[in-house]
């Protein structure tokens, strides 16, 4: 079961020219957004990203970009509350 | 520097601590020491695998790992789990740096080579770290149960391992702090409107039967967002979590013949606003979607919940 969230909403982009082609993205990516053809990685599938981060984090050339955030309601309203960025503000659990 | 043993063996207070922390109880100070540990009798050779000081990760990265001989670094992540806790930067480059240092890992072992959970990847840039501590980074699989197959198999995973996925065992473990996170909202609402329920248009009384209605429907509605959508989750049309919500809620309200009541806003209402929380817990949910979701849905949600009171208090004053 692929469970894919609102479609058209993701805020990753990739810069191919940048691109070295390692296949960092590929091995980081938790929703097999990325692939490798022909020595370069490849968007599969946009609206699968959750934006969660790790492939700009470990992307060495920086070709990718990513607004990273929490998809999380609850952060949202707490970050409006206290007017910040949408943070997580459980401890533990499986929850953020 | 000091190597902690431990084991693979969970004991009882383990066992009744993951219990407690599922369901939400002193879950704030769920932690483990950070350091370096050895898992049964590791030599200079053996592997290095990061975790998360949340006592519920480390327990289970251990249990996991039955007969192998391996460190666990064991970063200060405040009791958050690894893919949280990437999210916030504790489990993060500038951490495992730190620990690295602290710990003289580098003295223990005579290889170069640290095992990282992939879901870590969101906070540790493994180029950043062989660049200033010589360590290479492998990202394991995203869960632990994979790790020892992933250790047998040479540190390849399969792409099996590197997804996320959301499968009803996960949603299901879930629920316990979700059901305890709106219990006391869900209950002050109840007790709202059944104050409410004493004006009628003939003088003010308590009817102990609407009462009864009134906490049944609302608890009904909790339900659907707390547990219901959770569960079903994959099997209910539309992609928003509110939109799923709101339908769970419509489906309870025509399963007590309330259709044509104030119910129908209410418990919609309730129902769609539990579940859309319910994007925090999900594992596949980004923040441009949840913002989106919410610019729509929880205007919606309010109008829906201000004129069900409104119609549910007209009922009774107009009589």
């Amino acid at each position: 079961m692929q469970t894919t969230y609102l479609k058209n909403v993701s805020t990753l982009t990739l810069n191919v020219d940048k691109c070295i082609g390692c296949g960092m993205c590929v091995v980081v990516c938790p929703h097999n957004v990325f692939a490798l053809q022909e020595k370069k990685a490849t968007v599969l599938d946009l609206d699968r990203c959750m934006e969660c981060g790790a492939c700009q984090t470990n992307c060495v050339a920086e070709a990718i970009y990513v607004k990273k955030g929490v998809g999380c309601a609850a952060g949202i309203i707490l970050g409006v509350v206290k007017g910040t960025e949408p943070t997580c503000g459980c401890s533990g659990g499986g929850c953020c | 520097m000091s190597i902690i043993k431990t084991s693979s063996t969970l004991s009882l207070s383990d066992r009744l601590g993951s219990i407690k922390v599922r369901w939400g109880i002193g879950r704030t100070i769920y932690m483990k020491e950070p350091g370096l540990y050895a898992l049964g009798e590791p030599d200079e050779n053996s592997p290095v695998i990061v975790t998360a000081n949340y006592k519920l990760t480390f327990d289970i990265v251990r249990s996991k790992l039955v007969g192998f001989n391996l460190y666990i670094l064991v970063l200060d992540t405040k009791g958050v789990n690894v893919w949280c806790a990437a999210g916030k930067g504790t489990f993060g480059t500038d951490e495992l740096i730190t620990r690295l240092k602290a710990t003289h890992l580098s003295e223990v072992v005579a290889h170069r080579t640290l095992i990282l959970p992939q879901l870590g990847a969101v906070g540790v840039a493994a180029h950043e770290i062989k660049k200033q501590t010589g360590f290479k980074v492998v990202f394991g699989p995203v869960r632990a149960e994979d790790l020892s197959t992933f250790l047998i198999n040479e540190m390849n995973a399969t792409p099996e391992m590197r997804q996320v996925r959301f499968p009803l065992r996960d949603r299901f473990v879930l629920i316990p702090v979700e059901l305890v996170g709106f219990v006391l909202p869900t209950l002050l609402l109840a007790l709202f409107l059944t104050g409410l329920s004493i004006f009628h248009h003939n003088g003010l009384y308590f009817d102990a039967h609407e009462a009864k209605i009134i906490l049944r429907n609302t608890v009904l509605a909790y339900v659907g967002g707390v547990a219901i959508t959770p569960i079903c989750l994959p099997w209910i049309p539309f992609r928003s979590f509110s939109a799923k919500g709101a339908l769970v809620g419509i489906v309870l309200v025509m399963l007590i013949s309330a259709i044509m009541t104030p119910w129908l806003l209410i418990m919609t209402a309730i129902s769609s606003f539990i579940a859309m929380n319910f994007t925090g817990s999900s594992t596949y949910t980004s923040l441009s979607g949840v913002q989106k979701e919410m610019r729509l849905a929880v205007p919606l949600q309010l109008a829906a919940l201000v004129m069900g009171i409104v119609w549910f208090m007209a009922l009774r004053l107009i009589g």
